[in-house]
């Protein structure tokens, strides 16, 4: 007679289902929130990190950290597109895109407000660079006209951007021709154009910024001392992938650092709720604590019995505060980044770790409740606990 | 009768010290976080707040990253129902560091402190502004956070306006009311035009907003469609719209978060309102031979229910002026280390009044379903237990 049987353990939640109910909900409700918001900080990363390819090169001007703030004039263009290590396609041609990013404030859908969009002037080599981005229907834009595609996430969200309909900005009606598919992307909240054309309309005189293809992985360094050391030259070169991720650097940290906040706040309201239970369990069961005592348990087994009970209880409120926020994997989120000033939209992200890391806690929430409560049953006096049946 | 109401709603609570604490701690700790999630969600919305009425912003209708030449001063001041003009841009500099952050906007030095009157410049410092080209003028705040004293030097970096740039601090301004947003940045909208010129011929001479006053905020409306009007098939559009609508733009663009926000601060609310309950089923459980007796001695079920429901609200109604209470000192703490994110950081009255109502709706609901089964009791079996 060593361990005291799981099966009292779990029976003692069974007979209080009002209580087992509350406080195994309460717990559910803060691990919901603390999941979702790993869960949201997961989302916005991977889709920062699905936007950039690390073989691509974002150049930029210096200091300028976005690209809609960048410039790049003709001569720097021409001294960057003759940089050795670009790569080269099937044809033989220079895989390097020039492009002209805008804000344009479109109205959206469901809460009828203007907000700031992208429209990305490219062309040819744009595509190719992003293999990502594919058309989903209608066509593609024509060089030299004024037709433009947009993203899904801008097709579902917005007003005006169906095909056949056009925006007015710049003097011009640009048509929309198609609709593309860049999955989880930041590219599937922007729309995209000739690059020339949309030069031309706005009267910038300038570029915003060039991307290209290294030819090989290793060459990155050796290509950006050699920007640095040229001195008609002041932009910055950083690879894809980390480009887009610093530009959620500061909308990631709002979201973890609040959420992560709010959570340990709200776990206290949950481990009071289960220390409250678990205090009147063992009030309650004085008598049988005493009992299970006197026929030969000892006093570490009644403190491992209650503690089990508790983290039970936590990890019943835990699984079913996963499972809600795993429902959370449906929706996406759709709001503006500070950093880049124009919209973006990403979704909930699940992965294994969060899923772990949501039921360590509240495991923890669970042995925070149940570990004074325990001590009190296990410290209890044989003879007075008997004799207060 | 109410009386005895009263006192078991007092009494029956300290019978069971502990529990009653940790529910009390519970309760307060989650009007605490309601009511700074509230204020959170409020600081949000400060700028629309402190806007005025008298006042219209014009930008360029494709978007606020574009701008506008500085011709349409002079066609706009000749607009019927504009009374006084000035503009700016958005300089967005650094200052050492990116996490520095603070809004820094390049203004017409002569107009703009007497259309913007809530900002409070000394009138010899603003005399000092007006001399130095290279002059700055900041908020109290921001002069704070950065230990800045009257003329120091200030380097920033510029992003847009790419280079290097060094001000000298010529002012410090004070809000005229507490909402009013301390943490900006000042430079002179001649200067930064005349290190464009330099730096990118072509570019200089444009605008990023124009503040228009107005005598009457009923003209809003007419006088923005003139406005717009006047430059309706230009090169540059512009869209005219009040102050407060041009500051809520900005928080409609963001209001993902600011909902995501306000329904976090609900989930608390539900959170406690399940701990509350359960406290209160337990409390009814125990005391099931008491509700029976009183029943025997001829009170009326209601009479028990109330008594239920009197304990309940007694507890979340006093943690929650507690955590009220608490809400003012931590909202401080809080609001000084969101400085930057947050310049306007204070508890609203309707954010205190949400509070009051979230404490009763917890005493009300945790309430419902021990009342229901106090009132039936049976007498038989709430005695039977007692023996």
């Amino acid at each position: 007679m060593n361990k005291i049987p799981f099966n009292y353990i779990w029976r003692n939640l069974l007979t209080r289902k009002l209580t087992t109910a509350l406080t195994a909900g309460g717990m559910a409700l803060v691990v919901f929130v603390f999941t979702a918001v790993l869960m949201l900080d997961a989302g916005l990363k991977a889709t920062m990190v699905a936007t950039g390819r690390p073989d691509n090169v974002m150049v930029i001007r210096a200091a300028s950290e976005t690209e809609v703030q960048s410039s790049i004039d003709n001569a720097q263009m021409s001294v960057l597109e003759t940089l050795p290590h670009i790569a080269l396609d099937d044809t033989g041609k220079p895989m390097f895109s020039r492009e002209c990013l805008v804000l344009y404030s479109l109205v959206k859908k469901d809460t009828g407000v203007a907000t700031n969009v992208t429209i990305r002037g490219t062309g040819d080599m744009g595509l190719a660079l992003r293999p990502q981005v594919q058309l989903q229907t209608g066509r593609l834009f024509k060089p030299g006209s004024s037709e433009i595609i947009v993203g899904t996430n801008l097709a579902k969200e917005f007003k005006g951007v169906e095909i056949g309909q056009t925006l007015a900005f710049a003097r011009r009606d640009w048509l929309v021709v198609g609709i593309f598919d860049a999955g989880k992307t930041a590219f599937s909240s922007e729309v995209w154009g000739d690059a020339e054309q949309l030069k031309q309309a706005f009267r910038r005189p300038v570029y915003s910024s060039l991307i290209f293809q290294l030819d090989a992985p290793g060459n990155f360094d050796t290509l950006k001392n050699r920007v640095a050391d040229d001195r008609r030259l002041t932009v910055e070169l950083k690879p894809e992938t980390q480009f887009y991720a610093d530009q959620s650097k500061f909308l990631a940290g709002f979201i973890s650092v609040l959420g992560l906040t709010l959570s340990v706040i709200f776990s206290i309201g949950a481990i009071i709720g289960a220390m409250i239970t678990m205090y009147a369990a063992v009030a309650s069961r004085t008598a049988e604590i005493g009992t299970l005592r006197a026929i030969g348990f000892r006093r570490t087994n009644i403190l491992i019995a209650f503690l089990a009970e508790s983290l039970l209880l936590s990890l019943l409120g835990g699984i079913a505060g996963l499972a809600a926020a795993s429902g959370m994997q449906a929706v996406s989120i759709s709001t503006m980044n500070w950093q880049t000033f124009a919209e973006l939209a990403f979704a909930f992200k699940l992965s294994p770790q969060i899923a772990l890391a949501s039921l360590l806690f509240a495991l923890t929430m669970g042995f925070l409740g149940g570990v004074l409560p325990a001590w009190r049953a296990a410290r209890l006096n044989i003879v007075t606990a008997v004799r207060s049946a | 009768m109410f009386e005895l109401i009263l006192r078991f709603a007092v009494r029956n609570p300290l019978r069971h010290k502990l529990r009653s604490v940790l529910t009390l701690t519970g309760i307060v700790v989650a009007i605490l976080a309601f009511g700074l999630l509230g204020t959170i969600v409020s600081a949000w919305y400060a700028g629309v707040n402190a806007a005025s009425d008298k006042r219209l912003v014009t930008r360029n209708s494709i978007s606020l990253t574009f701008s506008m030449p500085l011709a349409y001063a002079d066609r706009i001041r000749a607009i019927e129902g504009v009374t006084d003009l000035s503009w700016e841009n958005w300089f967005g500099g650094i200052y050492k560091e990116p996490s520095n952050f603070f809004p820094q906007f390049a203004v017409e030095p002569e107009s703009f402190f007497r259309l913007v009157p809530e900002f409070r410049v000394k009138p010899d410092e603003l005399q000092a502004f007006m001399r130095d080209r290279r002059g700055a003028i900041v908020g109290r705040k921001l002069a704070r956070r950065f230990g800045w004293q009257i003329g120091d030097v200030i380097p920033l970096k510029g992003t847009i306006f790419a280079g290097d740039y060094e001000f000298v601090l010529r002012g410090i301004y004070d809000g005229a009311r507490a909402s009013t947003d301390e943490n900006q940045f000042f430079l002179r909208w001649d200067y930064l035009n005349e290190k464009i010129k330099q730096l990118f011929p072509g570019s200089e001479n444009q605008v990023g907003i124009f503040l228009i006053g107005i005598a009457d905020g009923r003209e809003a409306a007419t006088v923005s469609q003139r406005v717009d009007a006047n430059f309706r098939n230009s090169l540059a559009e512009t869209l005219t719209e009040t102050e407060k609508a041009f500051q809520l733009s900005f928080v409609a663009m963001t209001g993902t978060i600011v909902k995501a926000i306000q329904i976090v601060s609900c989930v608390i609310i539900f959170i406690i309102m399940a701990v509350m309950a359960n406290t209160m089923a337990m409390a009814a459980r125990e005391r099931s031979s008491e509700y029976a007796t009183l029943k025997a001695l001829g009170f009326r079920p209601w009479v028990v229910g109330a008594l239920v429901y009197a304990e309940s609200i007694a507890v979340a109604l006093s943690a929650g002026g507690i955590g009220i209470l608490l809400t003012g000192p931590a909202a401080r703490v809080v609001g000084g280390k969101l400085d930057n994110i947050f310049p306007v950081f204070g508890v609203a009255p309707e954010t205190i009044q949400l509070q009051w109502a979230a404490a009763l709706l917890i005493g009300l609901v945790a309430a419902l379903i021990p009342a229901r089964q106090a009132m039936r009791v049976k007498i038989i079996e709430g005695l039977r237990q007692a023996g």
